[in-house]
Order: C-alpha cells, then structure tokens, then sequence
C-alpha cells in the first residue's frame, strides 16, 4: 500500500489528458440534458452520474488523491459518507410528508376540512404518509 | 513507517543546504510538514462540502416540491453561459494544477504564468456572472421578498394568492442567488489567496523544497472547480 503512496506526481501529459477529458463530459452533460431519458428523476440523476466522474478525475488527478497518502482520501471519503446521510435521509422525510412550505408563505396552506378540525393534534402520527409530489 | 520513501525532494535540499528556512521547528523534514499541512487542507475542505451540501440538499428538497415551476424557472438561465463558465473553472484548474506541477520542478517563470493564467480565468467567470446577475436583476428574478418578476403571471400578486408555480420560480431564485453567491465568494477569496502566493512566486520562495503553499491553494481552487459542476447541471440544465 506505501509502496505507490508516495510515487512522483503526474506530468503535464497527464494532466492535459485530464483537462480533455473534463472538456468532453461537459459537452456530454450538455448534450444528455437536451434527451428525455423517461423521467426528471432519471435525467436529475444521469446529470449527477456524470458530474460525479468529473468530480473523480478532478479529486484523483488534479488534487492529487490518487498520488497522496490514503489519510487525506478517507478524510475526504468521511465527509462524502456523512453528507449521504444527511441527503438520503431528508429525502426519505420529505417522501413521508404531504407538503413542505417556507413558514413565511404558510398563511395560504389552506384550511383543513371543517370536519377533521378535531383531529389535527393527533393528526401527525396518524395521517397516511402519502407521497408528495 | 520508513520515512525515507517519503522524501518529496526536501530532504534532497536539506541535505545540500541544511535546514529549509521554511522548516518549521515543530517538524522534523519538510515532508512531514507538507504531508500535515495537506491533512489539515482536506479537513477544511470537508467543511467547506457540508457548508455547500447543506444548500444542495435544500435545493433537492424544494425541487421534489416544485419540480413544474423549477423547470420554468431554469429557463430564465443562459445555459450557454452557465457552459461557458463551466470550460472557464475546467480550464483554470488545469492551470493551477499546472502551478503546483511547476513549483514541484522549481520553474519559477512557468509557475508565475500559470498563476496569472488562472487569476485570469477567475476573473472571465466573475465578469459572466456580473452579466448573469445583471441580467436577473433587471428582470426581477431575485429571492425572496425582492422577487418582482413580471411575465409569466408570477408577479408578487400571483405569490400572495399562492400559486405553486410562483412560489417555486421565487424558491429556484433563492437557491440560484445563494449558491452561486457563496460560490463566488469563494472564488473572490480564491482570488485573494492565488493572489498571494503569485506574489510569494515572484519573490522567488517556492521550489521543490518548499511549495506547500501552492499546493494547498491549489486544493482549494479544485474545490471551487467541483462544486461548480455540481451547480452547473443542477442549476442550468433541468429537463
């Protein structure tokens, strides 16, 4: 494992391999985001695939990680992890709520049916977790 | 752990010369004192993606909300120039990368040029922005109370009677002006610290034995670079 930790770093050969091939996945986000590949939600993430693989060339090559010690990648790899966290689980609570509204434009949630105005205190836990849209 | 592998070239310096001036008395070589300031750099880059991560996932959040008015909204964006600034950052942090390469060899010239040259490429991707916002400005595309954009029947009117497609537009624009914002302030500051290095570069302090400098500015720069192309699908290209 220490045997390429510490190897030379890369040469400008190297590098302007790296700068084409950034070059070219724009030219290829730019292009896969002018296709209908069967949903938003496809595209959204055919969109972050291939930001991510440029995010990989820059952090292997440009910054280094490939070359470096293997701390400053699991630093790097920690972060990533929590912010997964972070993202998946909010998404999972926003997919368990009807509706999220800024607290400053709340006034116009309309009013809930005249019939279940009783319920609202117990209405959190009860209420079916349909999926928001 | 056998530190001899780890020599980076300083102790090839050392050895002619000594002690590096740069040699701190807290570090037995140089290379030890890259390595540690390298980790203490990844460190506040990981900050620095939290800080950002927190605003993606809002964004993320508001756009499974509005994702209707989140795509009208994109249109307001120039997605040429949103491209054109995409090949900027690229091509400035090839520039940098190209700084840290020359320090690395002691190139003094070569790393004062690519320094400049990067300075440069900051400077193009601040001026489009200044038109882009502008531009946004002009039309009332702004977040929050400030949003007054007339067309579209997504006036302030349209925003207290609670049309979805409204509050969205309004939303997109918050999060447009608060990432990009922030994002160009880390590319002033960027600036600022290339800047310096650029005059310790004329000064004539880096070498192969000392560049740590370079390198963590360099760092920090890609960073600005990857979050860029985060924002730029997620902001310009919405389909």
């Amino acid at each position: 494992m220490d045997a390429h930790a510490h190897a030379h770093h890369p040469g400008a050969k190297t590098y302007v391999a790296v700068l084409g091939g950034l070059l070219f996945l724009t030219i290829v986000t730019v292009l896969a985001a002018g296709v209908n590949w069967g949903s938003p939600a496809i595209n959204v993430v055919i969109a972050l695939f291939i930001a991510t693989i440029k995010a990989s060339l820059v952090a292997l090559f440009f910054m280094h990680l490939l070359y470096d010690r293997g701390v400053n990648a699991l630093i790097l790899l920690t972060g990533l992890l929590f912010l997964g966290v972070f993202l998946s689980f909010c998404l999972i609570d926003v997919g368990a709520r009807n509706r999220i509204t800024p607290s400053y434009l709340k006034v116009q949630t309309p009013a809930p049916a005249p019939a279940s105005t009783a319920v609202p205190a117990a209405a959190p836990a009860a209420a079916p977790a349909k999926p928001a849209h | 752990m056998s530190s001899h592998s780890h020599a980076h070239g300083g102790a090839a310096v050392q050895e002619e010369h000594g002690h590096s001036p740069f040699l701190q008395h807290h570090f037995t070589e140089m290379s030890q004192q890259l390595d540690a300031s390298k980790i203490g750099m990844w460190l506040f880059l990981v900050t620095e993606i939290l800080l950002f991560g927190g605003l993606f996932v809002g964004f993320g959040i508001m756009q499974s909300r509005f994702p209707e008015a989140f795509y009208e909204a994109h249109h307001h964006l120039d997605r040429s120039l949103g491209a054109l600034n995409t090949v900027v950052l690229l091509v400035s942090s090839f520039t940098m990368v190209m700084a840290v390469h020359s320090a690395q060899t002691s190139q003094k010239k070569k790393l004062i040029v690519y320094l400049i040259l990067t300075l440069l490429c900051a400077g193009i991707f601040l001026g489009v922005k200044y038109f882009e916002y502008s531009h946004k400005i002009h039309d009332g595309l702004l977040p929050g109370k400030f949003y007054s954009h007339k067309a579209d029947s997504v006036a302030p009117t349209a925003l207290e009677a609670g049309q979805a497609t409204a509050r969205g537009q309004m939303i997109f624009f918050s999060f447009y002006f608060m990432m990009t914002g922030l994002h160009g302030i880390h590319i002033l500051g960027g600036m600022a610290v290339i800047g310096w290095v650029l005059v310790r570069a004329i000064r004539g302090d880096f070498s192969a034995g000392y560049y740590t400098p370079v390198d963590l500015v360099g760092l920090y720069w890609h960073l600005v670079d990857l979050i860029w192309i985060y924002l730029f699908p997620l902001l310009y290209l919405i389909s």
